[in-house]
């Protein structure tokens, strides 16, 4: 018998009688959801800037990153300061990215959190490699808790998908919270 | 300090109590953990139902597990991911070797995952000249040191800076001296991203896995999971079977509970959920039994397949505090580690039931609800009628069930006692009396309150 | 109302003030209390060791002095709790499920069933209140610092009735003491070590007297103050409550 069949049939014997799956609850929309995202974000580490448009986002992040390193971006409109390939088939290409600008249609509140998926990353590393990264938000794609979250991914189909709730870190060092464990070091959010 | 020969929890919780001041840093640091908890428990009002809702939703999977699993498998077929199935830890210690060694690869990473901890996949491969770099920090630190973790979240909490920084010297090179956190994990970032540029094949853990769709989420503050999967061509996801959830909208139950539970943080830095490979990557999970299923088909044990490894009950136990999680001799030390460890060889762990005042807390910071500090007291009386009670303990038991079931010889019992006490203290006040170590001895009363009943009262009635 | 005193063995055999104590608090409410002379333990010791299937004897002896009064009061949240949860006894299982439903421990007794409001009691010292774990865990004396709920104490509620009585704060509510029956041999260092902190908050906010609703608690603790050669005392609740002074 192969170890799936046993294995299989092992659960079957031992499980025990069916019990149902309890709803989920139905969450309500708290207030100011805008200055509850952007109070988490300043709470786990990450820069917020409140824009109005792109120009202004643009300037920002001219005065904040040296332009002379290397910036990639998915949106066309950061053309002139990064390299905006739709797709990079050799992620060990991208291991002197300084910084990534990221766009996201999801943001939650309760947790500071961004949503992106594969097809909203030239290459799933990206996020990750980069030194540091920069996430555009827009404020009615704002929701408060997780569960409004996954409604609003409901059955979206994608090959990745990651919650990024501001920049790496760890505390494994005697509890010391240090900023950029293996991830971008920073996290600048534009709130749109 | 991995000890072969077998010392039980007591004997090296005894040891770890040599150094007041140590036990005191350990305690306070991870009290402080569960303060974190408290506070971001505190900031969800609905947390004590989000509790019952995650509890339901996991008894549900422990009920159809056997539906979840083959649905989780078809859909993750259909996505293009190779599935296996390993009865036990050497059973998946063998299908990593062979997916690596089809690969012609001798050198990988690994995310956290207390599974291959629990496999001990790393020692099995190194037998086979096969390199693993565990990266979370953590990891790092303890594989440095030849330790295992000590905590399922925070695997070096026993360790100080001071040692870590001559840990990083030694192996690291950083300067001699230098325990400065934010200067050590920047030297480790450096030494561990030319580890992911290198690594044709990188190992992570599963915290969660969707039976609907066939996807499953791995939880880092770091990074590491993804810096390891993202740049490999091979992604090897190691999942014990019990981690499967329903449906994907059940993430937010677990995704809110987890993290605030572990570390007090609303969420970890990265929630990565995999569906597919990359284009071109090989994806592959391996489920594993490990003796779950034994543990499924007992019915007073089965709960503690619950349990999504959030630590919070290693946080709050005022024993492991005081004891660290090396004491425990086991992968998953702490409570939840308790009433695991005896369903894997009941020999081996007899003493972690014991190890634990029956206080409570434990069960009470479970985000799944399991009752934890029952299922101590459940397996006490198992492993006793299994055998595993010393003959001393047997025969003192037996004693004193005889001698309480006759309330005549209960009163003589007593007044013995206290004669004893009283009149010959150096009989009991000495080093082979465990409770006159750190204390002394009750102060002896005149008489029994039985004594003062009937000379006081039972007159007048 | 007939009330059967349980008096826990140990109670019985070094701490029998607390005994005295509880038997006459009870009567000043002006509750019938009856003392049923042939009872012995509840069984925890054996129980919490793995030995439940030894208690049979201290079950059925229970069951024989206790089943017929209304209600069952013992001064000890850990006995109680046990009586609550394990008593069974073959062939008389209505009279056990019958003693599980009217057994408290006294402090739960007093808010609950005689809804006690006032007491003249007088005890001016600093008092530190150990949230005895099995009483507060088990039979839901007082809230609990990890769960999110309203925070109450049954216990607290009492104490606030004794006049004088300044109740201090501790740094950590509802930690443990590190008795837990026969753990405080067998884990002796855990158990000892956990007793030392215990103390020291106490200690370090003030108390000079410290009270539980749990004798077991105050036992462990108290070694660890003489051994300290500390001048605080310990004192179980219904000695305070009951109007004894230090």
């Amino acid at each position: 018998m192969s170890s799936r069949a046993a294995i299989l049939s092992a659960v079957k014997a031992a499980q025990p009688s069916l019990k149902p799956l309890p709803a989920l609850p139905v969450s309500n929309v708290s207030n100011d959801l805008t200055g509850l995202f952007s109070e988490t974000l300043l709470g786990i580490g990450a820069q917020v800037h409140f824009v109005t448009d792109y120009d202004e986002l643009i300037r920002i992040i001219g005065s904040s990153y040296d332009l002379g390193k290397r910036i990639i971006a998915l949106n066309k409109v950061f053309a002139p300061i990064a390299e905006v390939e739709a797709v990079y088939t050799a992620p060990l290409t991208l291991a002197d990215v300084e910084l990534v600008i990221l766009e996201t249609n999801l943001a939650v509140a309760e947790n500071g959190a961004v949503w992106i998926t594969d097809d909203q990353l030239p290459a799933r590393v990206l996020p990750f490699i980069a030194q540091h990264s920069a996430v555009i938000v827009r404020k009615e794609d704002i929701v408060a808790n997780m569960h409004q979250a996954y409604e609003v991914i409901g059955d979206q189909v994608y090959g990745f998908g990651t919650f990024i709730a501001g920049p790496s870190k760890t505390a494994d060092i005697e509890q010391s919270l240090v900023l950029g464990a293996h991830g971008p070091c920073s996290m600048l959010v534009f709130i749109l | 300090m991995t000890n072969t020969a077998y010392q039980s929890h007591a004997e090296r919780a005894t040891i770890f109590n040599e150094d007041e001041a140590r036990v005191n840093w350990h305690d306070e640091t991870l009290w402080w953990v569960r303060q974190k908890r408290d506070r971001a428990a505190h900031l969800i009002p609905e947390w004590e139902s989000l509790r019952e809702l995650a509890s339901g939703i996991k008894d549900n999977v422990l009920s159809n597990l056997h539906d979840y699993l083959v649905s989780f498998e078809e859909q993750a077929i259909q996505n293009g991911v190779q599935v296996h199935w390993a009865a036990d830890a050497a059973e998946h210690n063998a299908i990593v070797l062979s997916i690596v060694k089809r690969h012609g690869v001798n050198r990988m990473v690994k995310s956290k995952s207390m599974l291959t901890e629990e496999c001990h996949l790393n020692a099995f491969l190194s037998e086979q000249g096969i390199e693993v770099i565990d990266t979370d920090l953590g990891e790092r630190i303890v594989q440095l040191a030849e330790e295992p973790p000590s905590h399922i979240v925070l695997p070096c909490i026993h360790k100080k800076k001071e040692e870590i920084g001559d840990l990083f010297h030694e192996h690291l090179g950083t300067p001699a001296g230098n325990a400065d956190p934010q200067f050590l994990t920047a030297a480790a970032r450096l030494h561990l991203r030319e580890k992911f540029l290198t690594r044709r094949v990188a190992i992570t853990g599963v915290n969660f896995a969707v039976a609907e769709t066939g996807e499953f989420v791995v939880c880092t503050n770091e990074g590491n999971a993804d810096m390891g999967a993202h740049l490999a061509d091979v992604h090897i996801a190691c999942m014990g079977m019990e981690k499967i959830i329903p449906q994907r909208r059940h993430l937010g139950v677990f995704l809110r509970l987890l993290t605030r539970s572990a570390t007090g943080q609303p969420i970890t830095t990265y929630s990565s959920h995999f569906r597919k490979p990359r284009p071109g990557q090989e994806l592959h999970i391996i489920l594993v039994d490990n003796g779950r299923s034994r543990q499924l088909g007992r019915p007073d044990f089965r709960n503690s397949l619950k349990c999504i490894r959030c630590a919070a009950c290693f946080n709050t136990c005022p024993v492991y505090r005081r004891s660290g999680g090396h004491s425990y001799h086991t992968a998953i030390a702490g409570p939840i580690g308790s009433i695991l460890a005896p369903n894997l060889d009941m020999k081996e762990y007899a003493d972690l039931p014991f190890a634990s005042t029956l206080c409570g807390s434990c069960s009470n910071v479970c985000p799944v609800k399991i009752d934890i500090h029952d299922q101590l007291y459940k397996w006490r009386q198992v492993l006793v009628q299994e055998g595993h009670a010393p003959l001393v303990k047997k025969v003192a038991m037996a004693g004193m069930a005889f001698t309480l079931s006759l309330p005549s010889l209960y009163k003589i019992a007593g007044k013995a006692a206290r004669w004893t006490l009283s009149h010959a203290p150096f009989a009991v006040n000495n080093k082979l009396n465990p409770w006159y170590k750190n204390r002394e001895m009750p102060q002896v009363p005149a008489s029994s309150f039985g004594e003062w009943y009937a000379k006081n009262r039972t007159k007048n009635k | 109302m007939r009330v059967g005193l349980f008096i826990p063995c140990y109670i019985d055999q070094f701490y029998p003030g607390v005994g005295i104590a509880t038997l006459q608090l009870l009567e000043k409410q002006g509750v019938d209390v009856v003392y049923p002379s042939r009872q012995t333990c509840c069984g925890q010791p054996m129980a919490n060791s793995g030995f439940a299937h030894k208690t049979g004897g201290c079950d059925e002896l229970f069951v024989r002095n206790f089943h017929e009064f209304d209600y069952i009061v013992g001064p000890s949240g850990s006995c109680v709790l046990h009586i609550k949860e394990h008593l069974h006894v073959a062939g008389q299982e209505d009279k056990a499920a019958d003693i599980r439903n009217k057994v408290y421990e006294l402090t739960e007794f007093l808010t609950d069933v005689l809804k006690v409001e006032t007491l003249s009691a007088h005890f001016p010292h600093k008092v530190g209140l150990h949230q005895s774990c099995h009483g507060q865990r088990g039979l839901k004396l007082a809230g609990m610092t990890e769960l999110m709920s309203p925070p109450f104490s049954k216990p607290e509620q009492l104490l606030k009735m004794v006049s004088g009585l300044e109740l201090i704060s501790l740094n950590r509510k509802d930690e443990c003491c590190g008795f837990g029956g026969t753990f405080c041999v067998t884990e002796e260092a855990v158990s000892a070590k956990m007793g030392k902190d215990r103390v020291q908050d106490h200690l370090l906010n003030g108390a000079t007297v410290i009270t539980a609703a749990d004798m077991s608690c105050l036992m462990h603790m108290e070694g660890i103050l003489r051994r300290q050669q500390s001048t605080v005392q310990v004192k179980h609740i219904a000695e305070i409550l009951n109007g004894e002074t230090a």
